[in-house]
């Protein structure tokens, strides 16, 4: 585990900085990393659904400050900019984004953080709420993860009605392809992902032997790490963020 | 949850946002996680010129109780209206 101790030097760089993503685009992204030689581990930070925010900024540096280099890609860059929940409610008038186009930018963000000559080289992917099932997709159908992180990732399960252009697959049904071990934190009160949504992933994932770690939490809903909004679980929240940086250290960072 | 629940109409008018007046073309009505509205859940209404860019945006996130009576509002308020045009 890496831990802190207040006689250790520590410090942290973070900025807005650009990569190439989906379809060769250069979009902008936000990069928090520890100061020092490393090696570290990267992890791919994905925004949620209400936008590429102060909250995911935060989360951007909380993994930095756990020793990560954390790379957030705007995967709302095509749809203009302003303020994030502006932007939002633009992409989320359009029926979202598209599966492909987030796949695109998170490809290109592992391949920044891979070139980095302070990487070991693994790599994690980590999303909440509509980010939690893209860093599904992502680690089913992008190859270079070693560890992905799904929180309440609703949309993981869907009908055929809730198929669209922009999302025409469910990401369920590429379990078969998942490249490297999941962890899964979800609310026993979520309505998406509903416990028999998770059920059915979980179903899927031991079909396919695939290693994998799931939390179902009593009392929690949707976004129960969220600490400014009502559905935030302050106990669950603290055990949720122990378990994530367990499994990161385990599988991102195995020789510490 | 994610409801991704959105129905969009055109509409003709003008909204103020932090800019001041500007025309109306669409409007968005989403039932999903509000950004500041203490809800879970909220009927969100984007009163959007997209040609303006994301920043021309009058928005409102209402409980559905309070969405329930804004609707009834509005459909008094035209009736009252219409039949006053009518005389």
């Amino acid at each position: 585990m890496h831990r802190y101790t207040t006689d250790m030097y520590e410090g942290m760089l973070a900025e807005t900085t650009t990569v190439q993503g989906f379809n060769g685009d250069i979009i902008n992204a936000y990069f928090a990393r520890p100061l020092g030689p490393g090696p570290f581990p990267g992890v791919v930070v994905i925004h949620h659904m209400p936008g590429w925010d102060e909250l995911y900024r935060e989360m951007t540096r909380k993994f930095a400050h756990h020793g990560y280099l954390a790379f957030s890609p705007n995967i709302y860059y095509r749809f203009g900019h302003g303020s994030p929940d502006d932007v939002a409610a633009k992409v989320r008038a359009s029926g979202g984004v598209a599966d492909d186009s987030v796949l695109g930018d998170t490809e290109g963000s592992v391949r920044f953080l891979k070139s980095l000559p302070q990487s070991n080289e693994k790599i994690g992917v980590f999303g909440t709420c509509s980010s939690g099932r893209q860093a599904f997709l992502a680690a089913c159908r992008l190859k270079g993860f070693d560890a992905a992180v799904d929180c309440w990732g609703g949309g993981v399960v869907m009908s055929k009605e809730e198929l669209t252009s922009k999302r025409p697959v469910a990401p369920i049904d590429y379990t078969e392809d998942l490249s490297c071990p999941l962890l899964g934190l979800f609310g026993e009160e979520d309505q998406n992902p509903t416990p028999q949504h998770v059920h059915l992933l979980e179903e899927e994932l031991k079909k396919y032997g695939k290693n994998y770690e799931f939390h179902m939490y009593p009392k929690a809903g949707h976004g129960f790490f969220y600490y400014d909004r009502p559905l935030y679980r302050q106990e669950q929240a603290v055990d949720g963020w122990k378990k994530l940086f367990a499994f990161f250290e385990k599988y991102l960072r195995p020789s510490s | 949850m994610c409801t991704g629940i959105v129905e969009t109409t055109e509409v003709k008018g003008s909204g103020k946002g932090p800019s001041g007046w500007f025309k109306l073309e669409e409007v968005n009505v989403s039932y999903d996680h509000p950004t500041d509205a203490p809800l879970e859940h909220a009927l969100n209404i984007d009163f959007v010129n997209e040609k303006m860019g994301p920043g021309a945006r009058v928005a409102v996130e209402l409980s559905p109780e309070s969405a329930r009576k804004l609707v009834d509002a509005i459909l008094t308020a035209l009736s009252r209206g219409e039949d006053l045009s009518k005389n």
